[in-house]
């Protein structure tokens, strides 16, 4: 549990949040038209009649958009409701040609689950989800072309949402930050949204109220629209609860109202208050019939869902002997989860992770590269582990093949042969190195046997050092020593 | 449930129609008129009744996930009162 | 007055295989009676160049011996349906000049049959109304008068121009759509057949929407043969429309063998309330004896929520509306009245683009969704629509058909001060029409009589869902034994 308490002179306070996010689902076309969902078209495009709410036009729904909420709602536990049902949402707004929005509200397709978030202090809590529905995406208004007009442009109206509205579970930021994250790579590993909140294709909306510790009142809470990177979310709850605090504590009182989160200064200010709250007037979509699942469909997608992070994570940590940490940091990307396993396969798994997120991760940040483009392949990351496992290499001179790895792009077995750089092994070879260097230092070795017995070290080194690191460092130990006695 | 000028104004406004102060008055008496009479539904008992959503009862039809549609700008803006750079021209929304 | 348009549909598909006339010419004669009748106001916008091209079209398909089933028919089209590249107006304000980019699905599937376009037809504004008098382009003008009187009547609504325009004979058949009773009533006024089937059977893509769970599109023509024909090309699965039913199309006119022994006839109680129109129950009592004498079983039901079908109506259809209609906002099209902000200029574009009964329509609809009062008004109508449907199911274990008269009166005056001094008397007049529509059920209004007035009554069959077949066969043996003269 992190602790987020705010504690001032008059007293100890908790925070209570809840999140409310909008993914854009991956498919080809809309949810409810044949218009394609492709990013970066020029304006008005990729618009059906349909979507520019064009006289008689009606909404077909997209299989595939139902396909991938109920696989998310599978990654989020959650039950699948086998009936569920479209609703109008009435609102007038430019990006908004229908009128309305075509929304769930009373039957959502996905109903209760939950998404366990890892903490910084290694524990693990449960964040309840109440539902997840699926909607339309308005379009775009474009305010800065003229002082006096707004563009509108309709490419992404009808771009399939999924809204996953979770319970107000969060008693810090940090659980907000970690829960987005975990979020994030669910719907990554499913590949049913991209989750990139940059690009808007993943939005959150952020309910907070806070309550003296240790009550369980309930007290007003304001949102916070389309906060838009996991940074922004942890801040907007802090600072909003910091706003309560200093409210309630001067005697006043939080006001139901809809606030804006402003990036640049961190702190939110009022966009609407409850007095102007819309009255959306939901009612059933006529247009679209009650959406009927079966339990044979819904196994179907049960039995195609990927391993996902939790479950991967559990086996790399109980099959493969991770460190819980490193599982989750492995686990946290897809693409990294399936490159360690490919590295990992047939080598010593620890000592795989081990490199990952060491020397080759430092590699790929330094070099600002994306783990596909990565110029060391998982299987030669995988066979540099194997030669130092079978000492071939030791350690030392495995860091310098694997900087010859990151600039060639070459097989470590090659780079080894090539440059000779075998690790000695020839215990009579060792023997001579060792003569060599103790023959030449009289002076230290007298010192040592006079009681420097700091000097160990040094000698080890001088024989690394002569034997241009291809000495086995446990066969050069053994040998001084027992020279030295 | 009676209602008054203000509710009469407010669904106008919900509506995004116009009523001269003038003429709040009369209809709101016609709005009462309508609703008193709408209101004989109470006399019928829909205890355990279902609502009836669709009178045909078919499973919701799926369409495949191609693209069929788009590309179709002009034809999309052909009726707009207002269009420029390829956009609908609204006056300046303001937040 | 040519004879040519005095023919029916069957009649002149027949004349046009035939080589008795050409396509262009039954089109000619059609447009010439449609300039004389201008009066009747029944077309808001006429297309001559397109029917005559369409027409033309059509004499190289009969020359090529490869017509399409309605080849060289000239239709008139409810302005309700989208038609690509003929303006569309539902005649609103609203939508000024708007041009379709886009084809209905039933003119569609019309013009792959070979029909040619006469023109776009008169209706109330967004087929709100039961008189065609909201329509932004004025009323439609009833082609029958009363005896003794040249006082202009109502054609009915929605579908006024559309009955109008077959009764005067300037169009072969139109087509028209139903909410509530729009294609019935205003047949029935005009001495006309109008069906609405089975809510599913025709796509509502390209239909400008009213109320989404009601509307339904169907044909106006001279006789039930006529509507039989037209349906089966105007039905059909529609992907594009997530309502339409994936059910078989009959081939419709195969129903209409003139035997109807053993049919059982059900004669819902509830449809003679007290203080029933004498003449309204007589020729309602003249069809049941006709069916009876046909060697149907007559049967009496009961259809107990009957009385709360126009309340259940009112609140649903407007609630629909009111959503429905929230995308004419003068941004994409039609209509466009400048504000300094957005909501002036939507404030100011829709009041002054809606008519009153649309605006009035509207506000119930956006009232009764509102928070705190959906329970009470909306999910109680929907409660009450299973019951009124559950009679339906309940009669239909009785019987096969159900015989009521279409309208409790005959067409009325334009401007009848009554009714447009409380709105509720003129919803009354669908107190036939509206369970029906409830219920998704499929039903026709054919001429049986006409009242002391001489003006047109109609006969309502109403039968079960997707069983057209059997509504048109009940109604083609009244057809023929009633005699109707038509105008």
């Amino acid at each position: 549990m992190a602790d987020f308490v705010i504690e001032t002179s008059k007293g100890k306070w908790e925070v209570i949040c809840g999140l409310e996010i909008h993914c854009q689902i991956i498919s080809k076309s809309k949810i409810y038209s044949g218009a394609s969902t492709e990013f970066g078209a020029d304006p008005n495009e990729h618009v059906s009649f349909v979507d520019a709410g064009m006289p008689g036009m009606l909404p077909t729904l997209n299989r595939e958009c139902v396909h991938q909420a109920v696989k998310t709602g599978i990654g989020l536990k959650a039950k699948i409701n086998k009936y569920s049902n479209f609703a109008r949402k009435n609102y007038f707004y430019a990006d908004l040609p229908q009128g309305y929005q075509i929304t769930q509200y009373k039957y959502p397709i996905v109903g209760e689950g939950e998404v366990l978030i890892d903490l910084p202090d290694g524990s693990v809590k449960s964040i309840g989800i109440e539902r997840m529905h699926i909607e339309q995406d308005a379009g775009k208004s474009i305010h800065d072309i003229d002082p006096k007009k707004s563009f509108i442009d309709l490419n992404r109206a009808g771009v399939g949402l999924m809204e996953i509205v979770t319970k107000p579970d969060f008693r810090a930021p940090e659980e907000a930050g970690a829960f987005l994250k975990k979020l994030r790579s669910i719907l990554r590993y499913l590949g049913t949204c991209d989750g990139n909140m940059d690009e808007g294709s993943m939005r959150c909306d952020v309910n907070v109220s806070v309550r003296p510790l240790g009550t369980d009142e309930l007290r007003t809470r304001c949102e916070m629209k389309n906060v838009n990177s996991i940074k922004f979310v942890m801040q907007a709850i802090e600072n909003e609860a910091r706003r309560h605090v200093e409210v309630y504590e001067s005697g006043g009182e939080i006001v139901q109202e809809t606030r804006q989160f402003d990036p640049a200064t961190g702190h939110t200010k009022v966009m609407r208050k409850k007095e102007f709250a819309h009255d959306y007037r939901y009612f059933p979509e006529p247009d679209l019939a009650p959406l009927i699942l079966t339990d044979d469909y819904i196994q179907k997608l049960k039995d195609e869902i990927p391993e996902l992070p939790d479950e991967k994570k559990e086996r790399f940590v109980n099959k493969l002997g991770l460190t819980p940490y490193d599982a989750i940091v492995i686990c946290e990307n897809k693409e990294t989860a399936d490159f360690f396993e490919k590295a990992a396969d047939g080598h010593d798994a620890k000592k795989v992770a081990n490199w990952l997120m060491g020397d080759f991760f430092a590699m790929l940040n330094e070099k600002k590269l994306e783990l596909k483009d990565s110029p060391v392949s998982a299987e030669n990351l995988g066979r540099l582990v194997e030669l130092v496992s079978k000492e071939v290499i030791n350690g030392k001179t495995a860091k310098d093949v694997f900087e010859i790895m990151a600039e060639t792009g070459e097989n470590p077995e090659k780079i080894v042969e090539e440059k000779g750089l075998r690790q000695v092994t020839d215990t009579s070879a060792i023997e001579a190195l060792v003569d060599e260097v103790l023959a030449n230092a009289a002076d230290n070795v007298a010192a040592y046997k006079n009681g420097k017995q700091g000097l160990f070290g040094w000698f080890v080194g001088q024989v690394m050092k002569v034997s241009r690191g291809k000495a086995n460092p446990v066969l050069v130990n053994e040998l001084l020593k027992k020279k030295l006695q | 449930m009676a209602i008054d000028n203000e509710t009469v104004k407010r669904i106008a406004f919900l509506s995004r129609l116009k009523i001269d102060e003038d003429k709040i008055d009369n209809a709101k008496i016609e709005f009462n008129n309508i609703l008193n009479w709408i209101e004989q539904l109470n006399e019928v008992n829909t205890d355990n009744v279902e609502p009836l959503e669709a009178v045909n009862e078919f499973n919701l039809p799926l369409r495949e996930d191609n693209v069929t549609a788009g590309n179709q700008r002009e034809a999309v803006l052909f009726n707009a009162p207002d269009a420029e750079y390829g956009y609908f021209v609204v006056p300046k929304v303001v937040e | 007055m040519s004879d040519l348009t005095k023919l029916t549909l069957a009649q002149a598909l027949s004349g046009l295989k035939n080589k008795k006339f050409s396509a262009t010419e039954l089109t000619q004669a059609f447009l010439d009676e449609m300039s004389e009748n201008r009066h009747l106001n029944a077309y808001v916008l006429e297309t001559p160049e397109i029917a005559l091209h369409q027409a033309k079209v059509s004499d190289e398909k009969y020359a090529q011996g490869s017509p399409a089933p309605l080849q060289g028919i000239p239709m008139g089209i409810k302005d309700l349906f989208c038609t690509k590249g003929i303006r569309t107006t539902a005649c609103s304000h609203i939508l000024d000049g708007f041009i379709p980019q886009y084809e209905s699905t039933v003119t569609q599937k019309l013009l792959d049959a070979g029909v040619s376009i006469l023109g776009k037809l008169n209706l109330d504004e967004f087929a709100m109304g039961g008189s065609n008098e909201t329509s932004y382009f004025g009323p439609v003008v009833n082609p029958w008068k009363a005896n003794n009187s040249d006082a202009n009547l109502v054609a009915g609504g929605s579908s006024g121009g559309s009955a109008a325009a077959v009764a005067a004979h300037m169009c072969l058949a139109a087509t028209g759509t139903d909410t509530g009773g729009s294609i019935r009533q205003p047949a029935a006024f005009c001495g006309v057949t109008g069906i609405k089937p089975t809510y599913g059977r025709c796509s509502r893509y390209g239909i400008i929407a009213f109320a989404s769970s009601l509307d339904q599109a169907g044909p106006i023509a001279q006789d039930v043969r006529d509507c039989a024909i037209l349906l089966k090309t105007m039905c059909g699965h529609d992907e594009k429309d997530s309502t339409s039913a994936k059910m078989e199309v009959p081939d419709f006119e195969s129903f209409l063998t003139g035997d109807i022994r053993g049919l059982k006839i059900g004669i819902p109680s509830e449809y003679r309330p007290e203080g029933l129109n004498k003449e309204t129950a007589g020729c309602w009592d003249k069809g049941i004896e006709i069916l009876k004498t046909r060697g149907a079983e007559i049967v009496n039901i009961s259809l107990p929520h009957t009385k709360y079908a126009l309340a259940t109506y009112y609140i649903l259809a407007p609630a629909e509306a009111s959503s429905n209609l929230a995308r004419y906002d003068g941004i994409r099209y039609g209509l466009r009245v400048g504000g300094n902000h957005l909501d002036e200029l939507y404030i100011n574009t829709r009041s002054e683009g809606f008519g009153q009964e649309v605006k009035r329509r509207i506000m119930i609809g956006t009232y009764v969704l509102s928070a705190g009062y959906y329970d009470a008004y909306y999910l109680k109508a929907q409660k009450v629509r299973r019951l009124i449907r559950q009679d339906f199911l309940d009669a239909f274990e009785k019987c096969d058909v159900i015989l009521t008269p279409t309208s409790p009166v005959d067409a009325f005056p334009i401007g009848d001060k009554s009714m447009q001094e409380n709105p509720i008397n003129m919803w009354l007049n669908d107190v036939f029409t509206v369970s029906i529509s409830l219920a998704g059920l499929p039903a026709i209004s054919v001429p049986a009589g006409l009242s002391q007035r001489g003006l047109p009554l109609g006969l309502q069959v109403i039968g079960r869902a997707f069983d057209e077949g059997t509504v048109l066969k009940t109604a083609h043996v009244l057809e023929n034994d009633v005699k109707f003269v038509r105008k």
